[in-house]
């Protein structure tokens, strides 16, 4: 059996040997083309003049694009159509393309682009969130309202109130592999596109629209991502297309990728937000009433704001049962970079949001903030009953915590009306704080503090709930392609793509187990949009859950057939043949599984099969802001203990322990990857990823010397990561859950902790922003000093 | 220009190397050699990690983005193709990282790979600070550390040690002949490349082409080409002039070459001023240390250097050439302004000496991130108390000002004083009077004075016994 075994990464001896082939190793076809982007220098206005003749007459330049002489359509947004490929007169931010180079050596395109000396009618830039709201920049008419309840009431009955505001900064994807694209011209004018992409049948789709061609004609093939974190959804779109144009154009295969510098000017990064909060409570903590007011800044075109933002909302009560809660989301349009997805897509921040409400209100109170996030829970669902989990019932029972009787009560359920049905939580948490020793090291951080003026400690352990489905409803669906050939291995393909997270594995561990093979008798195959059409992006966590399934759809049809062959030979019950431990047995006899598809192929039996699966469940209205986005919930819960020093406000995380949920993990070694590496880049978004742009609209912090990801030493000290690895309520494949995405806001806890090492250097509240810098910190101690 | 190098155990000669030519984009695009990946072609990322052995037997771990072919000359290189097994067996360090699931993108992978079979090859077990210079997105480095612990133990493969028996073959079996490739004596032509092998040929040289620009570690020049992609005209790279590398005890103190590496001076600094061996650990990254030299971080006046400021507050003693004409400076007189030096056309830094003194040096460098980031602030004090007052202080500080710059009025107000809360509180308001730095990315004005002054501070308390470094918490 294949599956839940920690099984390496299906590429690993392909990482670690440099043989894994990036969409910039492939070999190259002799001619082939390099293209660069030449960028906006300004924020906003109009371009009066254009001279490119130093461009063109540059060493190795083939050609040079402006948007006139685009063929056919002119966007590569993934949605509402108003991002060109190059510039149309308006630019709309720094390091927006307004013409292309074609040349004959990616050097020589990258020097040509400098070259080109455009003109600008310069207007004033909308940069800030102030600026966006007093100009009314936006996307949408007004702000989107989710409601529940009556909160302004609820808090002004309360017997505590407090407002605040936090402010929520970006983040840059830093993907180690930067955007890339590789077009092959065919015959008859078809294209073949290699990209560097979370969403191959977009790439499709795009191309097809620039070339004036059917999607029939473009095929895109996607063997890996060098990490993807939301950054390949749409991001990858201009260079595609801009290779098949100037492969259409010139009929050579064309490159381009982005130079790390120019890739974090010209791509989008996740939203900064501003959240401004107000909530009632009473004497335990227990919140009456809350609203928030989500500002976004999305940047210049929508991309993917809308559904970012949405999630932003759905989170906005994260494992809290809220019964007065009011979420106003204003999605704002700068002159920035257009904010994308990233990993978690809005959930991180409206869960930031939340949490550190419950932190305030903690130190309103003088309360342990553990305490009073868990009287905000929602309540524990009821265990499963025996044999009710199917094929991977729960390994243990909480037991911990007894399930609050809600039977006689009305459901629980979010702002946004979905009932809570799978909440483990309370036990959850119970576990992580006996695990990891909350109480007793509440004490010894106390006394540390008390004993040390110049350095502090702090920590904190929040919760995370995060939902899984795309809001979009009709995303959730997939497709795989599966083939049997004579001699018994298995060809598997489907609509996912890799980008590290070990989806293929996954898969593949499926497929293994559906005919009783070993993983390796499975063949791993680029995501091709020629094998499987009109797939959704790689995103929303949900690739194993929708890929799973439709690959095992596909692998048990084919099994379904060869039984069927089988059985009718052996006078069987085709119920009763079994494929286990590499052979297929019917009645007394035995085949190896290669023997068994010899004789359904000799016997005309189809050893080929498509497999589809549809998300049940979800249904969802997004402007009411009513109904069932989730299928389910993952949840997790995260303790970090932190050290600041109160001279400069420099920090370091001391110890972390997780606890998360994956449900029957299909794979432990890769969940937990994806666990310990969430953590740490939602930690390092909230702490030292810190995006700076100056008062023109430039992004200083566009390479890796200005903008620090964490390194090796700021994992943290001591990290000890646990799954929870009960199973999915849901009916996922094989009782999994999803785990991209929810690991991320784990890392919400290490600015938690740091909120509480600030608190201990005098009265005042932190109300510490985000990324906390050892600037803010320092800042948020001279507050916490004064009383503040 | 021609060189003469070893590529994965094969000797490579190039005629008429473009001298600007990344070792990264011959590997990737002359060679094929895609193992070596470019992740930010500025050395800040680690992705396209080599390994490269000199003619002493001696490996390092390099960024090839940054990596002129000529600083390859009568060098070994090993990309990871060439760290594999000759038949495709794992390098222990692979397979730990297989076993431990050290990979999820792979992207990042190759260049943890090269870092890691060099520090293995080194027995180098300090792993966060040799593996501090590659980043990963995916994994949160938890991982890859137990891989680096799990390979620690195991034995150097063969084709590990190929490089250094090529140069040394009195340790090798096979009893190679030491090959300094020599490529001939053929001129380059001008505009290209010069390679003198000691310092009176680079003084001859520089003299002679005033114009050209010194190359050692190409730490800094090498993003001139890649992010600037400026023309760097006549170069003359000094990694063939190992007389510039001699660190020397002399009469006047410590005299170290213009051409020592960081790395070389840290062990060096570990016995004479801990606090600046500890600071410069945190100098780039190991493969940026290993590269970058003393005289580059002092030459290019840079001022956000971490080297300088440590240099000022020790004293040090700038010694300049040209042709051969030497002089002397105490090294804060070198810095006149931003981007501007005391040094003539044709005059290049030949060594700096630090006296001879008992250590009271202590550094502190602030940042966003604890390694492998630019200084907000770089606080280097030395601060001598006899008998409870303050009798002599040398306080500098990069970030602060256009220049590495002392603080005579903060010395001053310390100076004569007695040694105690009271001084150093009035001491800090003096720091508005010697520096008014500036906002940017890394910090705002007034952070940068606040902690300077703090800096000041921590090296009371610390003096007086105390702990501050949140380094030396432990969970």
């Amino acid at each position: 059996m294949s599956l839940a075994k920690p099984l390496p990464h299906d590429a690993a001896r392909l990482h670690v040997t440099g043989q894994a082939r990036y969409v910039d190793d492939i070999p190259l076809p002799a001619g082939t083309l390099h293209l660069a982007f030449g960028l906006s220098s300004v924020a906003r206005g109009r371009i009066t003049g254009m001279d490119l003749s130093a461009v063109r007459a540059a060493p190795g330049v083939v050609m040079v694009l402006t948007a006139d002489d685009l063929p056919f359509a002119n966007d590569v947004s993934p949605s509402a159509h108003d991002e060109p490929l190059l510039a149309a007169g308006q630019v709309h931010y720094v390091g927006q393309p307004v013409f292309a180079v074609v040349a004959h050596s990616h050097l020589a395109a990258r020097q040509a682009a400098r070259l080109g000396r455009i003109t600008y009618a310069e207007e004033t830039p909308i940069l800030t969130i102030e600026e966006a709201m007093a100009a009314n920049s936006r996307f949408e008419d007004g702000p989107r309202i989710y409601a529940k309840g009556d909160a302004p009431t609820a808090i002004a009955a309360a017997p505590h109130r407090i407002e605040g505001r936090l402010d929520i900064g970006g983040q840059e994807h830093f993907y180690l592999e930067g955007q890339a694209a590789l077009a092959l011209p065919q015959e008859g004018g078809d294209m073949v596109v290699h990209s560097s992409t979370q969403h191959p049948t977009e790439i499709q789709h795009k191309v097809a629209e620039a070339l004036g061609v059917p999607m029939h004609a473009v095929r895109v093939e996607v063997r890996r991502m060098g990490g993807g974190f939301g950054g390949k959804e749409s991001q990858g779109n201009a260079l595609a297309v801009a290779c098949a144009v100037a492969a259409s154009l010139t009929g050579r295969p064309c490159k381009m990728r982005y130079d790390r510098d120019d890739d974090m000017i010209i791509t989008g990064k996740r939203h900064d937000v501003r959240i401004d909060y107000a909530v009632g409570f009473d004497q335990t903590g227990r919140i009456a009433g809350v609203e928030f007011v989500h500002h976004v800044r999305c940047g210049w075109a929508q991309d993917l704001s809308l559904p970012v933002a949405d999630r932003a909302m759905l989170h906005a009560d994260n494992a809290y049962l809220l019964e007065h809660a009011r979420i106003e989301s204003h999605r704002l349009k700068t002159n920035t970079q257009s904010a994308t997805a990233f990993r978690g897509f809005g959930g991180p921040q409206g869960m930031v949001g939340i949490e550190r409400v419950m932190d305030h209100i903690a130190h309103h109170l003088g309360r342990d903030p553990l305490e009073v996030r868990r009287v905000n829970y929602y309540a524990e669902a009821a265990p499963v009953a025996e044999g009710a989990g199917g094929l991977s019932a729960p390994r243990f029972t909480s037991g911990e915590h007894p399930p609050e009787d809600i039977s006689g009560k009305k459901k629980q359920t979010t702002p946004y009306g979905m009932e809570v049905e799978d909440f483990i939580l309370h036990a959850m948490t119970d576990r992580l704080a006996k695990t990891a020793d909350y109480d007793k090291r509440r004490q010894v951080v106390a006394a540390w503090n008390a004993g040390n003026p110049v350095l502090k400690r702090g920590l904190a352990l929040t919760p995370v709930k995060f939902g899984i489905s795309f809001t979009l409803t009709h995303l959730n669906q997939a497709g795989a392609l599966v083939h049997v050939y004579q001699d018994g291995s298995v060809h598997l393909n489907h609509g996912g793509t890799e980008m590290g997270q070990g989806l293929f594995q996954k898969v593949a561990q499926v497929a293994a187990a559906r005919f009783g093979l070993d993983v390796g008798a499975v063949k791993i195959t680029a995501t091709d949009t020629g094998k499987v059409p009109n797939t959704s992006a790689t995103a929303a966590s949900s690739g194993s859950d929708l890929n799973g399934m439709a690959v095992k759809a596909a692998c048990d049809t084919i099994r379904d057939r060869i039984a069927a062959h089988l059985a009718g030979l052996h006078q069987e019950d085709a119920g009763r043949v079994r494929f286990e431990s590499g052979r297929v047995t019917v009645g007394d006899a035995s085949y190896s599984f290669a023997e068994a598809a010899q004789s359904a192929y000799a016997a005309r039996v189809s050893l080929s099969s498509t497999g589809f699966y549809a998300t049940p469940k979800v249904e969802w209205d997004r402007i009411k802001g009513q109904g069932r986005p989730f299928f389910y919930f993952a949840y997790g819960a995260a303790l970090t203990e932190v050290v600041i020093d109160t001279l400069t406000g420099e920090n370091r995380i001391l110890r972390a322990d997780l606890l998360h949920d994956a449900g029957a993990s299909l794979n432990p070694a890769l969940d937990i990857g994806q666990i310990e590496g969430g953590y740490v880049q939602g930690a390092g978004w909230l702490t030292m990823e810190e995006l700076v742009w100056d008062d023109r609209g430039r992004l200083r912090t566009h390479a890796p010397s200005t903008y620090k990801i964490p390194a090796v030493s700021d994992r943290p000290m001591v990290f000890n990561v646990a799954l929870w690895d009960q199973a999915n309520r849901e009916e996922t494949i094989y009782r999994s859950k999803a785990v991209g995405e929810p690991p991320f806001m784990l890392g919400i806890s290490a600015l938690m902790a740091l909120s509480d090492a600030v608190a201990a250097c005098g009265p005042g509240y932190p109300a510490l922003d985000a990324p906390a810098t050892p600037e803010r910190i320092l800042a948020a101690v001279q507050r916490v000093r004064d009383g503040l | 220009m021609d060189i003469s190098f070893r590529l994965n155990g094969e000797t490579v000669v190039l005629r008429d190397v473009a001298p600007t030519t990344t070792a990264l984009d011959w590997l990737r695009e002359a060679r094929g050699l895609t193992a070596t990946k470019e992740g930010c072609n500025e050395g800040d990322c680690g992705a396209c990690t080599v390994m490269v052995t000199d003619p002493d037997g001696r490996s390092r771990a390099l960024n090839a983005c940054i990596l002129f072919l000529p600083q390859l000359n009568g060098r070994a290189l090993r990309t990871v193709e060439g760290i594999t097994g000759p038949e495709g067996e794992l390098h222990p360090v692979q397979q730990a990282m297989v076993d431990h699931h050290g990979s999820q993108c792979g992207f990042c992978t190759p260049g943890f790979v090269a870092s890691m079979a060099v520090a293995h090859l080194n027995g180098d077990t300090d792993h966060d600070t040799a593996l501090a210079g590659n980043l990963c997105r995916c994994t949160g480095y938890a991982p890859i550390i137990r891989a680096a612990k799990a390979a620690q133990g195991a034995a150097i493969p063969d084709w590990m040690t190929a490089d250094r028996a090529f140069f040394l073959p009195e340790i090798s079996a096979g009893g190679v002949s030491n090959q300094r490739f020599d490529t001939g004596g053929s001129q380059p032509p001008a505009g290209t490349g010069l390679q003198p092998r000691t310092t009176d040929d680079l003084a001859a040289a520089y003299a002679a082409n005033p114009q050209a620009t010194l190359v050692a570690g190409a730490t800094d020049v090498g993003l001139w080409v890649t992010k600037q992609m400026r023309d760097l005209g006549q170069m003359i790279f000094l990694n063939q002039c190992d007389d510039l590398g001699q660190i020397a005890q002399g009469d006047d103190g410590l005299r170290i070459g213009a051409g020592v590496t960081i790395a070389r001076l840290i062990p060096v600094m570990e016995d004479l001023h801990p606090s600046f061996a500890a600071m410069l650990r945190r100098y780039g990254s190991a493969q940026v240390r290993a590269a970058a030299t003393i005289g580059g971080n002092i030459a290019n006046g840079s001022p956000i250097g971490d080297g300088p400021p440590a240099l000022i507050a020790l004293g040090a003693r700038l010694h300049l050439r040209q042709g051969d004409a030497r002089r002397e400076m105490a090294l804060e007189d070198f810095f006149l302004d931003y981007g501007k030096q005391d040094r003539r056309p044709g005059e290049f830094v030949e060594a700096v000496t630090i006296p001879r003194q008992p250590d009271r040096l202590r550094c502190y460098k602030l940042s966003k991130r604890f390694d492998q980031d630019i200084s907000a602030v770089c606080g280097c004090f030395n601060i001598t108390v006899t008998d409870g007052t303050v009798t002599a202080a040398r306080i500098a500080f990069g970030g602060l000002a256009g220049t590495s710059k002392r603080a005579p009025h903060v010395e001053a107000a310390l100076i004569g004083q007695p040694w105690d809360e009271a001084s150093v509180t009035s001491a800090v308001q003096a720091f508005a009077q010697d520096y008014t730095p500036l906002s940017d990315m890394r910090a705002s004005a007034s952070y940068r004075l606040n902690t300077a002054s703090n800096m000041l501070r921590r090296y009371f308390l610390e003096d007086t016994g105390q702990t501050t470094a949140i380094m030396e918490v432990q969970p």
